[in-house]
């Protein structure tokens, strides 16, 4: 059972086929078993899992259950979790335990849903392979020599190896996107201001945002309708009306306009990896849409805007861990100043110290203009862009990422190199907009992923538009032990 | 060389909600340290601010209070430093869209002259928490509960030229603050506090010297003296051939100087930048104008009120309204008196003695309007004299009782009986002759001693009108 | 453009890290490269743009002034790294 998807799960528990207690025995019993070779957990909560699907089964018993009640998933581990370790996969907040649960977490409590545990991640969500956690890098279950993608990768192992249903992630520059890529899954990235970033330890306030790891698309609707909506403890939450995700999920895609960016189809793009995406859209000619090329003309700048404003807001969101009130303190701190560099200084990894040293530059006097202001009028030109754009398409489909999972440790050389991992992804986040990367093919066993991007508030869309693709195709259910 | 001055204040207001800025925390004065400190203040990982309405409704009250032009979009900033009673690492302020922008304050001097003091701006920001260094030896305690406190920062053109001006710009700031109601101003709890920009130069000189920042005065007398004491400072130093530094300096008031602060000697960078976590306020000319509606009679309209419908003198009418609680005080005092004149001196002189000695606030005087109105209202109908109502206003501020109750229990009621006068000034000249003889001898003066006598003789009570009259007729007869 | 060794040590400063003689030059070039990286930002001509600071076209919201927090020091003050009688701890401060 525990190979299924959430939707499947969530159907079976109605049926009174299985119970959410022998459901979260399954996973935990995979976890103890697995979690040493992928490392996607960093934290797992045996008791308290048990004891919320012994709650969930009581709740279904009275008949009070909803879509929701009993499902085991897991938190990516910068979602603040109440009596439990929020990590951010940092050495700085290896000790802390959080007072108070994210706005997430207590809308699956409340839904419901059984929290396995909290899943492994690039250290402050900054990186793309999830070589940069204090807790060791996470494992691509397709390949254990390969990374999962980052920052998500554990959230995105845990859900490739079926070690959960479904877990949360975050998305900044592709956070969640790549892994999903990388992994074989469907990743969903809603507009910003979508879901509440209370109590999601910030990384860049402006471009973070929270969605979810699942195996298919409508698991994902499942998760949204839990997750979205207005939040009056985060001021940039919006309140526009939230669709339910699941309903809009099986209409047909006739006469739906598909979008391609020329740009995301050019040098630098594996040609296998091109050709899943052209079969993938042959798919939707299929299923009635029609195809048209746009253009993107700014998106090579956004890799370079990015890695201005994501650093700048890193730089001062950072600062407040100061080993003053949580967190790393440093042995026999001399001095304030000593205690202050040298607690941070320890606390941190390399990546995160040199995106905080990105971003303090460039805000620094003297830089501001040139970079911090330069960056935010790149990022009108790229809003612009796509705003242009969907006057006339509906959705934009690419590739997620250039090429398929790559070795662990092969990319450390050169920041830069990395940066670039994010390329066709990033300019979403600086745009705001929903994106959502779906399966669509495997090169040499290795998946391929589809990148949907849509309107503001277009997750429903979204969503029709990767659930039809997933009626049509099985790419999403292709695991690491069954390519066939 | 004649030297000119040039001072710019930044005043700090603390602004007067129940909850703090961003959050839903308790900003009460006074409570047991961090217990006033929450997630959010505490910079708890994931934590997010929301904007308090009352907040920003006070800074627009502000605003719009001094004339001053209101930003109907402002956005907050991260002014980026570390320091411990700094919990997130970054202040939240306003740097280049503040809610406030330029506006004017009418300063009122002490020789009765007025001059007109530019305001830059005006901007919400959070206060920090406290550094406590004396408790430890070697540690500094921190306490976050002022952490989040809303303030207003308001900062003045350099249009100060002493500090006399300057005191009486923070007078009128504080006045007006108080009157708004948006802070209680209380100085010695920090809910106003100054820093002084400084500088000197050459009378004519229309070129600014460079100025050195007066940090946190928290007094009127201290910041006369702090700006006084700069100012000697640094001409001793230019005269000396040496040259003011661009640098934030602290008052002693003990050792009456300023020094260096050396921990803020390596210059600043505050990186700021708009806040992400926070969209940009937008209000619009209904929200100014409804609080337009809502402003009170400010000072200067209300002192040449109690001029014009008083008939008091622009001196007694600028003492009674510079505070909102006296001017509150006084019409009571007059309407129930119906003697505006005695009310002001009695608000001014006997009440304002006793307030200021103990330190208690009007608001909480011992003796209210009301009673002082029914004293007044004694001397009005010659039920007791001038001199013995303040034997009775001493009565009423112990909590003797109201005046009627005193006068009568202590039977200080004036004798008004011109039966009962007369056989006193009788018996009076008859037991001094030789008084009588050196008046009648042209030595008019001595008409004091037999007063004198005959208020004596009535322990006070004699009516003084009624003595002096019967006197001057019996002693020329 | 290269990073100078000033820059860096002040912006390290600013930032309140420590950095190794190895980790300073490491930063050195690595910083290097991305500045070159975000310098392609130059390409394009911005004079006429706004800049664009936040995704979300909205407005703040504003909260009423309730208190609506109680006091939870104990809770808080047990994940901290040093506290005595309600105050956190820091080595002295000088001023």
């Amino acid at each position: 059972m525990i190979d299924s998807g959430l939707a499947q799960i969530s159907r079976a528990l109605a049926a009174r086929e299985v119970s959410s207690v022998e459901l979260t025995q399954e996973y935990l019993a995979r976890i103890e078993k697995e979690n040493s070779n992928l490392n996607a957990y960093i934290t797992v909560c045996n008791e308290l899992a048990l004891e919320q699907a012994n709650a969930a089964d009581a709740v279904r018993s009275k008949g009070e259950a909803g879509a929701f009640t009993g499902i085991p998933i897991a938190h990516k581990d910068l979602f603040c979790t109440a009596g439990i370790r929020t990590s951010c996969g940092s050495r700085m907040l290896d000790n802390f335990i959080s007072p108070y649960d994210a706005t997430v977490v207590e809308r699956f409590k409340q839904a419901g849903a059984v929290t396995l545990g909290k899943t492994n991640m690039d250290e402050f969500a900054m990186g793309s392979s999830n070589e940069t956690s204090f807790y060791g890098p996470v494992k691509n279950p397709w390949d254990h020599s390969l990374v999962p993608g980052g920052s998500s990768g554990g959230s995105a192992a845990a859900v490739a190896a079926r070690l959960c249903a479904g877990a949360t992630a975050t998305d900044t520059g592709g956070s969640i996107r790549q892994p999903a890529s990388f992994t074989g899954l469907t990743g969903l990235k809603p507009t910003y201001g979508r879901v509440s970033r209370w109590g999601m330890v910030a990384f860049a306030s402006s471009l973070d945002q929270a969605g979810t790891l699942t195996q298919s698309a409508e698991d994902a609707a499942m998760m949204l309708n839990v997750m979205a909506g207005l939040d009056q403890k985060d001021s940039t939450c919006s309140d526009v009306s939230v669709d339910d995700y699941t309903a809009g999920l099986d209409k047909p895609l006739k006469g739906l306009k598909i979008g391609l960016p020329k740009e995301h189809f050019s040098e630098g793009l594996n040609a296998e990896v091109e050709q899943c995406i052209r079969d993938a859209i042959s798919e939707y000619e299929k299923l009635g849409a029609s195809i048209q090329e746009i253009s993107l003309p700014n998106s090579h700048l956004s890799v370079s805007a990015y890695y201005v404003i994501a650093p700048a807001e890193a730089s001062a969101n950072l600062s407040r861990y100061d080993a003053v009130r949580y967190g790393y303190r440093c042995e026999n701190p001399v001095d304030l100043e000593d205690m202050y560099k040298r607690s941070r200084s320890e606390g941190f990894g390399a990546e995160v110290k040199r995106r905080i040293m990105v971003g303090t530059y460039a805000l620094s006097a003297g830089y501001y203009d040139a970079y911090y202001r330069k960056a935010q009028k790149i990022r009108r030109l790229i809003k612009d862009d796509f705003q242009q754009a969907f006057e006339e398409v509906d959705v934009i489909i690419g590739p997620t990422s250039p090429h398929t999972a790559f070795p662990i440790g092969a990319q450390n050389d050169d920041p830069v190199t990395m940066y670039l991992e994010d390329i066709y992804t990033i300019a979403v986040n600086l745009a705001g907009l929903p994106g959502m990367s779906i399966p669509s093919g495997l090169v040499n066993g290795l998946p391929v992923g589809l990148q949907i991007v849509g309107r503001d508030f277009s997750e429903a869309q979204l969503l029709n538009v990767a659930h039809q693709f997933q009626l049509a195709t099985d790419w999403h259910t292709k695991t690491p032990d069954n390519q066939a | 060389m004649e030297w000119e001055t040039v001072i710019g204040l930044e005043v700090h207001v603390q602004l007067a909600t129940a909850s703090k800025l961003f959050s839903g925390t308790s900003t009460e004065f006074g409570a047991e340290p961090n217990t006033q400190a929450n997630i959010y203040d505490l910079a708890m990982p994931g934590t997010l601010p929301v904007l308090n309405k009352e907040a920003l409704k006070m800074a627009v009250k502000f605003g719009v209070a001094i004339g001053a032009e209101i930003s109907t979009t402002s956005v907050f900033d991260r002014k980026n430093y570390f320091y411990p009673d700094l919990p997130k690492g970054y202040q939240t302020s306003q740097l280049d869209f503040p809610i406030v922008g330029k506006g004017e304050l009418v300063i009122d001097m002490e020789d009765g002259t007025q001059k007109t003091i530019g305001v830059t701006r005006a901007h919400m920001e959070e206060d920090a928490g406290k550094s406590l260094h004396e408790d430890y030896p070697d540690k500094t305690g921190i306490d976050l509960n002022r952490a989040g406190t809303p303030l207003l920062e308001i900062v003045s053109e350099p249009d100060l030229r002493n500090a006399k001006e300057a005191v009486a710009y923070l007078k009128k700031m504080h006045s007006i603050i108080c009157y708004l109601t948006i802070s209680d101003g209380d100085m010695s709890q920090g809910s106003m506090r100054c820093d002084a920009n400084v500088s000197i130069r050459q009378k004519g000189s229309d070129e600014l010297g460079t100025r050195t920042e007066i940090k946190n005065i928290n007094s009127f007398r201290y910041v006369e003296k702090a700006i006084n004491i700069e100012v000697e400072r640094q001409i001793d130093l230019i005269e000396d051939g040496g040259r003011v530094v661009q640098e934030t300096r602290l008052y002693d008031a003990d050792k009456n100087e300023t020094r260096s602060m050396r921990s803020k000697e390596v210059a600043n960078d505050y990186r700021y930048f708009p806040e992400p976590d926070l969209l940009p306020i937008v209000i619009d000319t209904k929200y100014i104008e409804a609080i337009r509606e809502t402003l009170p009679e400010l000072p200067d309209v209300k002192c040449k009120r109690f001029c014009e419908q008083y008939g008091l003198s622009e001196y007694d009418a600028l003492v009674l309204t510079s505070d909102h609680a006296t001017a509150g005080y006084f019409e009571i005092v007059t309407a129930a008196s119906g003697d505006p004149k005695l009310s002001a001196n009695w608000v001014m002189g006997d009440l304002q003695a006793i307030l200021n000695k103990d330190e208690i606030a009007i608001n909480n005087s011992p003796v209210s309007a009301d009673a002082l109105a029914i004293l007044i209202s004694r001397i009005k109908d010659n039920t007791i004299s001038s001199k013995i109502a303040k034997t009775v206003f001493e009565a009423m501020v112990d909590g003797e009782g109201d005046a009627d109750s005193i006068i009568e229990s202590k039977g200080l009621k004036q004798v008004t009986d011109t039966g009962a006068i007369e056989a006193m000034v009788d018996e009076v000249i008859a037991n001094n002759p030789d008084q009588v003889e050196q008046y009648k001898s042209g030595k008019e003066q001595v008409i004091g001693f037999f007063v004198g006598q005959i208020m004596k003789a009535s322990q006070g009570k004699a009516n003084p009108g009624q003595v002096n009259k019967l006197l001057k007729e019996k002693l020329s007869n | 453009m290269p990073i100078e060794l000033e820059d860096l040590e002040n912006i390290a400063h600013l930032a309140r890290l420590h950095l190794s003689e190895e980790e300073k030059s490491e930063a050195a070039s690595s910083m290097s490269n991305i500045l070159k990286l975000i310098d392609q930002m130059q390409s394009v001509d911005t004079d006429n743009v706004t800049p664009l600071a936040h995704p979300l076209d909205s407005v703040q919201r504003l909260r009423d002034d309730e208190v609506t927090e109680t006091n939870k020091r104990d809770a808080l003050q047990k994940i901290a790294p040093e506290t005595d009688q309600g105050l956190f701890l820091v080595p002295k401060v000088i001023e």
